[in-house]
């Protein structure tokens, strides 16, 4: 009976991991090399909002050396447009939600690096 | 009625001959996408998972090409490849700071061969064969239907911000992501409402971030790059 119900458990266990399916991805990405694959495109190989799509966009990307603007922002408000979208602090549609491409580990990651291009912390800018 | 079993033995003899014949110009199709295809093209899955093997990603994933395009698009465009990521497959391997922004740099780009008539169907046949990540897909998911094309523009512009990584038309719109003004010709309907939906779950490190669109969105988005594509093809 106890072997049933632990075989049980067991198929249980794999079919919830099977259904759960979302392919897993690795993890330990650098800050750096996350904001290169995911960032830069609009936000530039340099930071400053001078990306590869910029051409024809209504609203120009934050410029992420913006030593005044970005210390204006906590971690906190970074992380959350990062993962839920411009929208999410009544900025633009064009900042997309990178919720479910980057993990929570991974957008604080990626805070840091914001904070190492803006050579600045919350509330140093002035 | 003398000749019967004559006959039924010639139709047999067809037949395995048929089959034989089938299973190999299948099995040389798939050598010649071993041969000629493989060395830029992922057949056999997974999708890169770490962000350096999706940077050396040469060209698009193909282990579940059956299940993404229109096998007449593949068999013409094979035989007279045009550019479809303005900036290559990973657009950080191609830009440069130009002099106001970032700019592609079109000399590391790389030209897609140009295959015969013969091998062309043949590659496109083979590649219909690859079906992985069929549990994606929902056959018939896609209602075919139309949005007037300024609606379909505020949508993919405005509303859900598409625009940003995509051109629209030649030479207007974002350029990290392969242009969408042909999009409906190359790619099923059903695989483009999935891929949409979670473009992860086809391809994990995707730069392409999840939209949460709605199934009402996703149905008129492909309402509109359909209209797209009509649009240019005139």
């Amino acid at each position: 009976m106890k072997k049933a119900i632990t075989r049980n458990l067991i198929v249980t266990a794999l079919g919830l991991f099977v259904l759960g399916g979302q392919i897993t991805v690795s993890a330990e990405e650098t800050g750096e090399a996350l904001y290169k694959t995911y960032c830069s495109q609009c936000h530039g190989i340099k930071g400053d909002g001078m990306g590869v799509n910029v051409r024809d966009m209504a609203v120009q990307p934050r410029d992420h050396t913006d030593r005044v603007a970005m210390s204006s922002r906590s971690d906190a408000d970074l992380f959350k447009v990062v993962k839920e979208g411009g929208q999410a602090i009544s900025k633009s549609v064009l900042m997309p939600a990178w919720a479910g491409a980057i993990s929570d580990d991974e957008i604080n990651s990626l805070v840091k690096h914001m904070r190492v291009l803006c050579q600045c912390q919350h509330g140093s800018g002035s | 009625m003398n000749n019967h079993p004559r006959t039924s033995a010639c139709l047999l003899l067809a037949g395995i001959l048929a089959v034989g014949m089938a299973q190999t110009a299948l099995a040389s199709a798939a050598d010649f996408l071993k041969k000629d295809c493989a060395q830029c093209h992922n057949l056999t899955g997974p999708a890169p998972t770490t962000l350096k093997a999706m940077w050396e990603r040469k060209g698009p994933d193909l282990f579940y090409a059956g299940n993404k395009y229109k096998r007449d698009w593949l068999e013409t465009w094979l035989q007279k490849p045009t550019r479809i990521r303005p900036a290559g497959m990973y657009y950080g391997n191609h830009v440069e700071r130009g002099v106001k922004s970032d700019e592609i740099k079109t000399a590391t780009l790389t030209v897609h061969p140009a295959l015969s008539a013969a091998d062309a169907k043949a590659a496109a046949d083979a590649l219909m064969s690859l079906r992985a990540n069929s549990e994606l897909i929902k056959p018939g998911e896609y209602k075919p239907g139309s949005i007037p094309m300024t609606m379909g523009e505020m949508l993919f512009d405005k509303f859900r911000g598409c625009m940003a990584c995509h051109e629209v038309e030649p030479g207007y719109g974002g350029l990290s992501g392969p242009e969408m003004y042909t999009a409906a010709r190359r790619l099923q309907e059903d695989y483009l409402i999935s891929f949409m939906r979670n473009p992860q779950a086809w391809d994990p490190r995707s730069f392409m971030p999840n939209k949460n669109l709605s199934d009402v969105d996703l149905q008129k988005l492909v309402h509109y790059l359909r209209a797209l594509s009509e649009e240019n093809t005139k």
